[in-house]
């Protein structure tokens, strides 16, 4: 018997990644996104989460894919963050996923160009390879900060 | 029996009581002779000391008993009142008080006060023993006191005849001098069981103190009451005698000759004082002031309140915020669609929420008095530190401002005045030499002025030394000696809030390590409002701060930048103009223009915000005129849309280091606008 964590399962660029489900608030449609001037680039602005005012973060250019134009598959996944929410655009969410924690590997040496630090672990179900994300890592304002520097 | 419910009650009140103690301890340094003050702190004090300990906190009941047994001996005349006794009592408050803050922050409540607690015995028996000899007076005089308090005091014409009527009925008059067990807790309670008692066998005419007073405990273990009954005297006794904690009864039947007698000297008594103060009214008018304003302090006018969570109006406030987002959408939809009835509907939603909002607002309006009221104390300590003179003259107490901003003001006025005392106020010797009164005069004062309230301090101290002002801007490398020769007075008076800045010979713990003055703008302006200072040498020095009224709404005008919208607040905007873009001169690199005469430095957001271009470039330029203190600058934008109130919200953490945005708000259609902060933008 193992234990099985449930997680959402969103699309970026063919691969497939995952967040534990308690992490996440909601998953919006595309709404009007107000871009914030001088700000890091992958964030794309703030939007109105009913009466909140939500920072958007671009997955692809977080992860440093290029972008796309959004579409109608295009969501909004909103994630808790240290208690605050932050809006994360993906090329689509389909899915909740129930994945045996057994099932987590750590990850393999070379995972493209994805930067090893904001991977928590891969999980291999049936045929589908899951990329579990560590959010504080991928969001933190620290790694940002870095991240800017090198940048 | 679980306390924990009544800890945030207790926890008030108890706050309130000290404050009720400091303040009528400063009323009574002024006026030691008027023994009704003392009363007056003995009342606070002692349900201070019931309440902490029916929640079982010792040390503070100790410490309340104490302070409670000198203040008796001070009503009883057995002590006399010297500032040495004043700190005492005022370092036994201050010790109060940190118990109750610890209590409020989770502590035990315990700590050591036996060095006070020995200060206060001394005094309590050393003045027994110097006393003794005046003892059989003072005890004559309070026999007199307790005679007066038997009696409910004379009747006025109506309850005179409702008692003679009542007697020609056959009823019976008594008057009824009930006493409570000393360590009754629930007293209200008991007065109540006490009046249901007497109403049911008759009625009662009059209470001494009143009811009102006496629901609220304001009375120590002693009233008398009046009443009409059939039932005779032993009867009423025992029925009041069940009453559980009641001490003793005492009726007497009503006299009503001499009761008569007595109302008439009473009146010719009070004739004679009356006259007596229309003489001295006549002959001083300053004393006449002083005492309205005694006696204004000592009876606040009670109005009916209830607690409520501050939670719970941030909650409301915050549903109210969303309610004036969707009325904006409302708005919008509505001209949309241009249908009279829904226009209709609208135009009367908009108005009912716009009251709404008023009392919205106002609910979290706090008067500047909570603020306030720690500072006559605060003051008078300093000033017994610095060896001097000081009167504090608060006006404007009642003025409200925002529960946010009145938190946040607290710490920025403690600082000026310090720094008025400290700087301002000159010693006593240096005020007589200069020929002064040898009592400084801070006055602090607050007032509201459209959208804005003002908070001025005012001191008739020394004022500002331009010369050494200058001197220290120049050794502390804030200002160069070209730079120092342009300034006009008021900027040199701005330099002391520059950081870094101390103009203090020498480094006392009071104020004047440098790091003052700057702290106090920064969170002024944070707060969204200002501040400046005037100043004469030699007479005084003003510091006049300015701030919003409230912080979550705001009314700003509404800009276009190419496709973007962004929000001006309207507090900082001048005016708006047109330009003709053949109008703009460059100079040093900055375009410019020519605007009534001044040369105004042109900002262009679209290039500031790098904001997508999209469409043409026009010949004329929209301009908005913004200021930050004296400067002023025009920030170009596309087209203006419109003025109007919006809900202030925060960006959050994650993007809180935006450049030249102070915040965000939602707009009737949905969407986010920004707000532009013009304070970082204009350096």
């Amino acid at each position: 018997m193992s234990e099985d964590m449930k997680v959402i399962v969103f699309q970026i660029k063919d691969k497939e990644y995952a967040i534990p489900v308690d992490k996440v608030s909601g998953i919006e449609k595309l709404l009007h996104i107000t871009r914030v001037p001088k700000a890091v680039q992958f964030v794309k602005g703030v939007i109105n989460l009913r009466g909140v005012i939500t920072p958007i973060i671009d997955l692809r250019v977080r992860f440093g894919f290029e972008e796309v134009e959004y579409d109608d598959s295009t969501r909004i996944i909103i994630v808790i963050l240290d208690d605050m929410e932050v809006g994360l655009i993906v090329d689509s969410a389909n899915d909740v996923l129930d994945i045996p924690v057994d099932s987590i590997e750590p990850q393999p040496e070379v995972v493209g160009h994805l930067a090893s630090e904001y991977i928590s672990g891969v999980a291999k179900i049936e045929k589908r390879l899951l990329v579990l994300i560590n959010l504080e890592k991928a969001l933190s304002l620290e790694v940002t900060e870095n991240m800017l520097k090198e940048g | 029996m679980d306390m924990n419910q009544y800890l945030e009650v207790f926890i008030e009140e108890s706050k309130e009581h000290l404050q009720t103690c400091s303040e009528q301890l400063l009323v009574l340094e002024k006026n030691p002779e008027d023994l009704s003050i003392v009363n007056e702190i003995f009342r606070s004090a002692h349900t201070l000391k019931g309440m902490s300990a029916t929640m079982g906190y010792e040390d503070l009941a100790n410490l309340t008993h104490k302070m409670e047994n000198v203040l008796d001996a001070i009503r009883n005349s057995q002590i006399i009142l010297t500032p040495e006794l004043f700190d005492v009592i005022f370092l036994a408050v201050d010790d109060l008080e940190a118990m109750v803050m610890s209590i409020a922050e989770g502590g035990d409540g315990k700590r050591d006060v036996v060095k006070v607690v020995n200060q206060l015995e001394l005094i309590e028996k050393g003045e027994f023993q110097v006393l003794s000899s005046s003892i059989a007076e003072v005890a004559a005089a309070s026999a007199v006191l307790g005679k007066e308090e038997m009696t409910a005091g004379e009747y006025d014409e109506f309850e005179w005849t409702v008692l003679q009527q009542s007697k020609e009925q056959g009823f019976n008059s008594f008057e009824i001098s009930i006493g409570l067990r000393e360590d009754c807790l629930l007293k209200a309670a008991r007065v109540f069981m006490v009046f249901e008692v007497l109403e049911k066998s008759g009625e009662v005419i009059k209470s001494h103190p009143p009811v009102e007073l006496l629901e609220e405990e304001q009375f120590d273990q002693q009233f008398t009451v009046t009443m009409v009954t059939r039932e005779s005297a032993e009867e009423l006794q025992k029925k009041i005698m069940k009453v559980s904690e009641v001490d003793r009864v005492v009726l007497n039947a009503l006299d009503f000759e001499g009761l008569r007698h007595a109302d008439n000297t009473e009146e010719d008594k009070i004739t004679a004082v009356n006259k007596q103060e229309q003489e001295r009214n006549d002959a001083e008018i300053p004393i006449d002031n002083k005492e309205k304003k005694k006696q204004a302090s000592v009876k606040p006018a009670s109005s009916k309140t209830i607690r409520v969570n501050i939670e719970r109006l941030d909650i409301l406030m915050n549903l109210f915020e969303e309610l004036v987002i969707d009325r904006g959408r409302l708005n919008q939809i509505s001209s949309d669609l241009d249908n009279q009835e829904l226009h209709e509907t609208v135009e009367r939603m908009s108005r009912i929420t716009s009251d709404l909002q008023t009392i919205v607002l106002n609910m979290r309006m706090v008067p500047v008095e909570t603020v306030f009221n720690r500072f006559p104390k605060m003051v008078r300590q300093l000033a017994r530190d610095l060896n001097k003179k000081v009167d504090l003259e608060i006006i404007g107490s009642e003025t409200e401002l925002d529960r946010t901003v009145i938190d946040e003001i607290g710490d920025p006025l403690v600082h000026l005045l310090r720094n008025a005392l400290d700087h301002g106020i000159e010693t006593p010797e240096e005020r007589l030499g200069k020929g002064k009164n040898e009592e400084g005069k801070i006055q602090l004062k607050a007032y509201h002025s459209g959208n804005h309230v003002f908070i001025e301090i005012d001191d008739d101290g020394a004022g500002i030394n331009k010369e050494r002002v200058l001197n220290k801007a120049l050794s502390n490398g804030i200002l160069t000696r070209e730079m120092a020769s342009t300034l006009t007075d008021k900027q040199i008076y701005e330099l002391i809030f520059a950081s870094g800045f101390s103009t203090a010979e020498t480094i006392s713990d009071v104020s004047g390590r440098g790091v003052g003055l700057d702290v106090v703008k920064n969170t002024i302006e944070s707060l969204g409002g200002s501040v400046t200072i005037d100043s004469k040498e030699n007479e005084g020095s003003i510091f006049l701060i300015q701030l919003p009224l409230t912080l979550s709404i705001i009314s700003v005008m509404l800009v276009a930048i190419q496709n973007e919208k962004y929000a001006i607040p309207l507090s900082s905007i001048i005016e708006t103009a047109i330009i003709k873009r053949e109008d703009i001169m460059n100079a040093h690199n900055q375009q410019v223009i020519d605007f009534r005469g001044k040369v105004l430095p042109l900002l262009f957001l679209k290039d500031i915000f790098e904001v997508p271009v999209s469409q043409e470039e026009e010949e004329f330029l929209s301009v908005v005129i913004v200021r930050k203190g004296d400067k002023l600058a025009g920030l170009v934008v596309d087209s203006f849309i419109g003025q109007l109130e919006i809900v202030l919200k925060s960006l959050g953490n994650y993007l809180a280091s935006a450049f030249a945005i102070s915040g965000a708000t939602i707009l009737g259609d949905g969407q986010v606008a920004l707000i532009i902060d013009c304070n970082t933008l204009i350096h």
